[in-house]
């Protein structure tokens, strides 16, 4: 199964809700045009719900830092929320875990975006 | 599977991303049937994965005249899985350390860093032409 995502907007956030794969020719493509998509409106808070984001690769990996540089270059802030054991590993692996801002509540991530 | 047996598989295979979801399912199969837990088994399947991506894509940049070939072994002491390109393959000794500070951000360069971490043994060998990755994992 490809990913899949819904888009929510809550408390001037916009959330991603991913769903499925995150890799190559796949997922990955559909996260990059995802966060491109949000940043074009202007909006540059983004959270990514990574709940049922139940299997990444190393080039999933490498969407999610694209991501969040360009969230970052574009003067906002990308947050992950839920991640699954198995991204969760990854990212520790990979000493990704301490780069982006995780959480596992989304009013707790709701409420860290800076006003 | 009766331990005291043998299986392999081998497939050729055209340079292209389906090739790749055939490796990664034959791998997660294999890695089943070897009898590893369930993490082990998705960990398995990923690296292949990652192996597989390199030969199509860096080893045989999508020729459609090169192939990507996969050996897929189960002895009784370990599965072994062998993917080789019949292009210029990835030199491991050419990729940046993806843990150092200045790479941590580099959004590619992680899939041999990720076979090592989750495999017992990763090994290159340079083909004529081509490059062979071979990846072992313990069943003991």
């Amino acid at each position: 199964m490809s990913m899949k995502f819904g888009t929510r907007h809550v408390s001037g956030v916009t959330v991603l809700d991913l769903s499925g794969k995150i890799t190559l020719g796949e997922g990955s493509v559909t996260i990059r045009d995802a966060v491109r998509e949000v940043l074009a409106t202007g909006s540059t808070k983004i959270l990514l719900n990574l709940a049922d984001v139940n299997y990444i690769d190393s080039s999933g990996i490498g969407e999610l830092v694209s991501a969040l540089t360009a969230v970052k270059n574009a003067g906002g802030e990308l947050k992950l929320l839920q991640l699954t054991k198995k991204v969760k590993d990854l990212l520790q692996i990979t000493k990704l875990y301490t780069v982006f801002d995780i959480f596992d509540v989304e009013s707790e991530a709701l409420a860290s975006y800076s006003k | 599977m009766d331990d005291g047996k043998k299986k392999r598989i081998v497939l050729t295979l055209e340079s292209d991303l389906k090739s790749v979801e055939i490796v990664e399912t034959t791998a997660e199969a294999y890695a089943r049937d070897a009898g590893f837990d369930e993490d082990t088994t998705s960990n398995i399947s990923m690296v292949s994965r990652e192996a597989a991506v390199n030969a199509v894509l860096h080893g045989n940049k999508r020729d459609a005249s090169k192939h990507v070939i996969a050996v897929f072994e189960i002895t009784p002491e370990q599965l072994r899985i062998s993917i080789s390109d019949e292009g210029g393959g990835v030199n491991p000794d050419t990729i940046p350390d993806p843990l150092a500070a200045e790479n941590v951000l580099r959004p590619s360069g992680r899939g041999v860093f990720l076979m090592r971490a989750y495999m017992d043994e990763v090994h290159f060998r340079q083909l004529t032409p081509g490059m062979e990755i071979t990846m072992v994992k313990r069943r003991v």
